[in-house]
């Protein structure tokens, strides 16, 4: 593999990251929203993401446009493969995204409700269907020449529906401790009862899939289990577990409000590790490697030049319009 | 094959890229221009403290949100849409396309998301300097944004600067000439120019409409009247030269489009006719009812009064574009240009005879004509796109097979979600523009961060309230 691929796909895997942990937090949002019927707790918790939840969903673009100009191959075999699960995430984000506008255009309690309903099936949907996709994926797509070559439903089995499952409660648990940082009072006190059940979850989630994905594939298990592979493996399932300690003491002893989302942000961020061991060297695994699906040189260049220079911009303005709404939501303080 | 209602899977797949990205292009099309509007009303109240600037920056920015939403919205299903239904062509191509739209979403996506979030809510946390500077990147980003997909969309009808590897793959050679193709300045500029002719008469016809109804002595509603009449004087003609220079590239680069659109079945041996009008019959290759202005075709296309043209006879039957949609497609949007033009010109005379907010028929054809710019751009891009077929990458690669290894039945399937939701989401939201719309922009216009919505429905108006309506 030349040095080109390995850095785009660090560049994409980066990209991913980010979008699974900022768009996490804001679909969280939605997925905790039937556990807050009130209406003035739900004002406030869309608008503690209504500045920053484009920009975070801009990281999914990222996401998709990276792998059609960098690995347009693996983007021309993934996405047909998955296509129902996709079409069903595209038309999720169009009714959460637009309840962010509509919810508060609505004149009647009817109308706001509905938009809330589209809020919460919007979010919880596309929760589902990425972490569908993601287990999609893990489990194999079946490949021929250049092409997807299985069935339209190849991707539901009881593996992906618990990826699914997992990927709703993770992102419940992100947007759960995201709430723990921007809310004071009584609704903070509920957030963190929530913070802990679905938290747990999470972990449980973890668990069944990190236990389950070593006999998806024979060279997963000798990745996990082999030896001396298991030398350099076995820190990732133990950091997790300090990790859960470390979570579940901040969300029982109060102060430091800050300190679970962190927590939370690593404890991806380790599952994501977890995922790229499990992977590489592939894009689409057992087919298609990393190294076969690489746009030419030509493209890879062209576009690293721009990406060297823009990513550190985008993320420092990023930075700054968090750091403008930064601090615990001031409920007098809203938009239209 | 498997075939839906009749349809196989590459023209349903057709049928789904054709409904999504119209049902897109209308959202961008509107918020490209009120982007650069909101900037100039900001920029206008910060320069000149008058009120009214502020009032309509407040007005226009509440509809802006929402109709910036939609666009993002639909735009992300274009983005995984090359993937889903066009496999064969993302494979090929994504090596010349794919870095151009990873350029687009750095420098235009990110741009716009970071800081719409200030322009929306960050007024008083951020100071009027960095608030007008977020809002003017917004209005930048919505720009750049159309240059890469242009360039895109360009480099598809006029490709150059690749080779093809084995593997059937574009592979980029030269990437100045593949952003520069021929057809991407002409595309980009008769485009931008749409959008903003485009906002221009829907701002226009607002305020007709409130002037209409109340005979509104609102100066705000004066002022939008006003400036959206001078950018139509402006923009109008402009975009009338810059159709015709669009057009000679088509003709020089794509030539059978032209002839499509302009509905030449036979060739010309003595001079170019110019077919106003007819009905094509692409089965016979007549047109029937034709009505015809002799010789002028010839000097319009830049030849001669007794020039040669070659017509879609000598074109072989398959590498013919769909006829008749492309010539009534071309005529909507030509017609629309010469009335938006006319409407320039009355505007002009209205103001000049001074009886600009006077002049009740003037505004009865604003009115009728706000949503003209929405039209022509979907006929716009039906002519362009209808018009290159059958090839999806012109002269290299077919549409029909550019399609992904999908059944008819799933496509079909994803199809009627997309017609479903998209009527129902995006009707909604254009109904909530349009109650927006109905209100005239007040003196306590209530925008950006002033509302805050927990209390405005909870109906309790706390002292806090009157304070938080900032000026600045």
């Amino acid at each position: 593999m030349t040095d080109l691929t390995m850095i785009w796909a660090l560049i994409l895997a980066f990209a991913v990251f980010v979008y699974v942990v900022l768009d996490g937090f804001d679909l969280g949002i939605g997925i905790l929203y039937p556990f807050f019927p009130e209406k003035k707790d739900r004002d406030i918790m869309m608008n503690s993401v209504a500045p920053v939840w484009d920009g975070n969903e801009t990281w999914l673009v990222l996401g998709g446009g990276g792998l059609f100009a960098a690995f347009p191959l693996a983007y021309s075999i993934i996405l047909p493969a998955l296509y129902p699960p996709i079409i069903a995430m595209l038309l999720a984000l169009i009714f959460r995204g637009v309840a962010f506008e509509f919810r508060w255009r609505a004149e009647t309690a009817i109308g706001r409700k509905a938009w809330d309903g589209a809020f919460i099936a919007g979010s919880v949907v596309a929760a589902f269907a990425q972490g569908i996709a993601l287990g999609a994926l893990l489990q194999g797509i079946e490949v021929e020449g250049r092409a997807y070559a299985g069935g339209w439903w190849d991707w539901l089995t009881p593996f992906t529906v618990l990826s699914g499952v997992a990927v709703v409660a993770g992102y419940g648990f992100l947007g759960a401790c995201w709430l723990n940082l921007k809310l004071e009072g009584e609704v903070q006190a509920h957030v963190r009862r929530r913070a802990r059940a679905f938290g747990i979850a999470t972990v449980a989630g973890i668990v069944a899939v990190s236990l389950a994905t070593p006999f998806l594939e024979p060279v997963y298990f000798s990745r996990w289990f082999g030896w001396p592979e298991i030398l350099w493996v076995s820190p990732v399932p133990v950091a997790v577990a300090l990790l859960t300690l470390g979570l579940g003491w901040s969300l029982v002893t109060d102060g430091r409000d800050w300190l679970p989302f962190v927590l939370a942000l690593a404890l991806f961020g380790l599952c994501f590790v977890g995922l790229g061991v499990s992977m590489w060297p592939y894009v689409i695994p057992p087919s298609v490697t990393l190294a076969e699906a690489a746009a030419p040189e030509s493209s890879q260049m062209f576009m690293l030049v721009g990406a060297a220079v823009l990513i550190p911009i985008i993320l420092a303005y990023t930075a700054y319009a968090y750091w403008v709404f930064r601090g615990k939501m001031d409920p007098e303080e809203g938009y239209h | 094959m498997e075939t839906f209602l009749g349809m196989d899977a590459v023209l349903l797949a057709r049928i789904q890229f054709a409904f999504t990205v119209a049902f897109h292009f209308i959202f961008p099309a509107f918020s490209i221009g009120l982007a650069s509007y909101l900037a100039v009303l900001n920029g206008l109240w910060l320069w000149t403290k008058d009120e009214v600037y502020l009032r309509l920056f407040r007005f226009w920015v509440k509809i802006f949100a929402i109709s910036f939403a939609m666009g993002v919205v639909s735009g992300i299903v274009m983005s995984y849409q090359f993937g889903t239904n066009w496999s064969v062509f993302s494979d090929r191509t994504g090596p010349v396309l794919g870095p151009l739209m990873a350029y687009e979403v750095l420098t235009a996506f990110f741009l716009e998301a970071g800081f719409l979030g200030i322009m929306l809510f960050g007024r008083s946390r951020v100071g009027p300097g960095l608030h007008m500077f977020a809002t003017a990147m917004v209005a930048v980003g919505t720009a750049i944004s159309a240059t890469w997909i242009l360039s895109v969309n360009s480099w598809m009808h006029t490709p150059q600067g690749y080779s093809i590897n084995d593997v059937g793959q574009f592979v980029p050679e030269d990437w100045w000439a593949i952003v520069f193709n021929p057809s991407f300045p002409y595309r980009l500029a008769h485009t931008l120019t749409a959008a903003y002719l485009t906002t221009a008469f829907i701002v226009g016809g607002v305020g007709a409409w409130h002037l209409l109804r109340g005979r509104s002595r609102n100066p705000a509603v004066r002022t939008m009247v006003s400036m959206a009449l001078w950018m139509i004087a402006v923009t109008a003609p402009l975009q009338i030269v810059l159709g015709h220079e669009h057009g000679l590239n088509t003709y020089e680069y794509q030539p059978t489009k032209v002839l499509a659109m302009e509905g030449h079945f036979e060739s010309h041996e003595d001079g170019i006719p110019l077919i106003l009008f007819g009905i094509p019959d692409q089965e016979a290759g007549v047109m029937r009812y034709e009505v015809s202005i002799p010789r002028i075709g010839g000097p319009i296309l830049e030849k001669g009064w007794d020039a040669q043209m070659d017509g879609l006879d000598t074109v072989p039957d398959e590498l013919e574009p769909p006829v008749g949609i492309v010539f009534f497609a071309f005529r909507i949007m030509v017609g629309i240009g010469f009335l938006m033009l006319g409407l320039g010109l009355w505007g002009l005379w209205a103001r000049w005879r001074g009886h600009l907010y006077e002049a009740r028929w003037l505004h009865r054809a604003q009115v009728l004509m706000a949503p003209s710019g929405l039209v022509a751009v979907i006929a716009g891009w039906i002519t362009t796109e209808v018009g290159r077929q059958p090839y999806v990458v012109y002269g290299e690669m077919l549409t029909a097979e550019a399609a992904s290894p999908l059944g008819a039945q799933a496509v079909a399937a994803s199809l009627v979600a997309f017609v479903v939701i998209y009527f129902l989401v995006f009707g909604a939201g254009v109904l909530y523009i349009l109650k927006l719309m109905s209100h005239e922009p007040k003196p306590d216009e209530k925008g950006e961060s002033a509302e805050p919505g927990p209390i405005r429905t909870a109906g309790t108006t706390p002292a806090q309230q009157t304070r938080k309506v900032q000026g600045a």
